[in-house]
């Protein structure tokens, strides 16, 4: 629906995300007002005073364009993806958490037992003498009182509705969401179902030097000072650039901090975690199975999170398996 | 967890010029070997991405099994190195996501090793059968209606809040 004005509509959202995907929109400065120049705001919670109910009565497909970030991890989360997914022509997948599950996906590998176990009782500063604990249903006076359902395990938004774009990033960078809107604005969109930017790596913008990579030993960020002009994998740091998206213009590498993987897999990667294996296996100088593994073990103590920190819940697998599905002991600790 | 009637599905990656082979040979010998096994022939072990193994586990496998030529006699000459340092760094990382380690195997068989495949098949079979059904899908779908059944509480509360308003 485009307004008697001739404006488009425009929506934007949150789920589980941290809110920085909605400062990164105003990271496009004034060209914001070019945004409110085109677009009738209709909702965006954090900016505009639009509720749900006004979204509920709308037409289907009478926004022109939703802008939705945040990972899906209760039942109101996926009501509201699937009722902006009713009403939008357009819906993008804002920012890795919406992409890939991003850090919220984490929590992928526990379950909500154990979550609200950290939550609700063991945390320091929980004072929780009665042990209550969140319910989708309580019984009151009044009547029953709802709350949403917490799941096990976090979705991203395209595992929960048909997304058309994805704009990945953690935040996306504010040039990239400018790109993608003007090409909304100039109507050049991209085939259904892409992801928005470059389709190289994040070596490709990073003006670092490589040579052969072989590598006796991962090193830790703190463990050493980076060389300035050499690449970071070929001096130990476990660097996703790699395997990761083009279109930050590798800003961490530039400054001597390895690559996390934010922008998520490169164009084609289905698995991001099992990109970086390959990639690091070919990087280990050794052929003898002990030593492998021991730069394994001791160079990678978190390999979830180091290969999945955006993506376990857009990875192959999605999670930890649960530990009421099938009891699995933990031969190491995690973390290190 | 042992289940007499689970008969396990193993996705076995097997190297065209000595693993396939060593099968081959293992079937023209007539040495039995249990039918678990879904093998699928990759011109190399170092042709095996993780992916291939995390997509296995993503579509049910209860196990996978990457068979390749010993280290130092690859057709590709060190193609298979490559296969045992992705192994390891996948084997690390599928432990920490809770995957027991008999449901993943890297075994070396050479052309001529038909009865030892044959072997690490049935050792691997009965490893798996042991360890019982991953149905890896099933940890992921929260099945039982809970959520459906709050969204649709959601929308009711919604309408009745819509009510009061009008």
């Amino acid at each position: 629906m485009t307004e008697p004005n001739g404006k488009g509509v425009l929506a934007l959202y949150w789920a589980a995300s941290c809110g920085g995907c909605e400062i990164a929109v105003l990271g496009i400065d004034d060209k914001i007002l070019k945004v409110a120049e085109a677009f009738d705001i209709v909702f965006w919670p954090c900016a505009v005073d639009g509720k749900v109910h006004d979204i509920e009565k709308m037409p289907d497909k009478s926004i022109d364009l939703c802008l939705f970030n945040g990972a899906i991890r209760t039942s109101e989360q996926e009501y509201m993806a699937r009722l902006l997914r009713a009403k939008s022509k357009a819906l993008v997948a804002f920012g890795s958490c919406a992409h890939e599950g991003c850090i919220p996906a984490l929590a992928n590998m526990n379950s909500r037992e154990q979550v609200f176990q950290t939550a609700y009782h063991d945390t320091p500063s929980t004072d929780n003498p009665f042990g209550i604990r969140p319910q989708t249903e309580t019984e009151v006076p009044e009547g029953t009182l709802y709350l949403p359902l917490f799941y096990d395990t976090v979705k991203t938004l395209g595992q929960t509705v048909q997304v058309d774009y994805y704009l990945p990033g953690c935040p996306p960078e504010a040039d990239r969401i400018w790109e993608a809107l003007v090409a909304i604005l100039e109507n050049k969109l991209p085939p259904p179902g892409s992801v928005s930017g470059a389709t190289t790596t994040v070596c490709d913008d990073c003006p670092r030097t490589r040579t052969e990579k072989k590598i006796k030993e991962f090193k830790r960020t703190w463990q050493i000072i980076p060389d300035p002009d050499i690449c970071l994998l070929e001096q130990g740091l476990l660097c996703c650039g790699i395997a990761t998206r083009a279109g930050c213009g590798a800003l961490c590498p530039q400054v001597g901090s390895p690559c996390i993987g934010c922008y998520g897999p490169n164009a084609g990667v289905a698995d991001f975690g099992a990109r970086m294996m390959t990639a690091l296996a070919s990087v280990i100088d050794s052929n003898d199975p002990e030593e492998i593994d021991r730069i394994i073990t001791e160079g990678i103590p978190d390999p979830v999170g180091s290969f999945y920190r955006f993506s376990l819940a857009n990875s192959l697998l999605r999670r930890k398996a649960l530990s009421n599905h099938r009891l699995v002991a933990e031969a190491v600790p995690e973390g290190g | 967890m042992a289940d007499a009637t689970f008969e396990p599905k193993i996705i076995a990656f097997l190297c065209n010029w000595c693993s396939y082979r060593a099968a081959d040979l293992a079937g023209t010998s007539r040495i039995k070997y249990p039918p678990n096994l879904r093998m699928i022939r990759v011109m190399c072990s170092g042709r095996v991405d993780p992916t291939f193994v995390l997509k296995a586990f993503a579509l049910g496998a209860d196990g996978v099994m990457i068979a390749g030529c010993h280290p130092g006699e690859c057709h590709y000459l060190e193609q298979n190195y490559k296969t045992m340092r992705r192994f390891a760094m996948l084997r690390h990382t599928l432990r920490k996501l809770g995957l027991e380690e008999g449901r993943v195997r890297l075994q070396w068989a050479s052309a001529a090793e038909g009865a030892q495949l044959a072997r690490a098949i049935r050792d691997m079979t009965e490893e798996v059968r042991a360890l019982g059904p991953l149905n890896w899908p099933a940890q992921w779908s929260e099945e039982d209606g809970s959520i459906e059944t709050a969204i649709q509480r959601l929308e009711e509360e919604h309408a009745q809040a819509m009510e009061v308003a009008a």
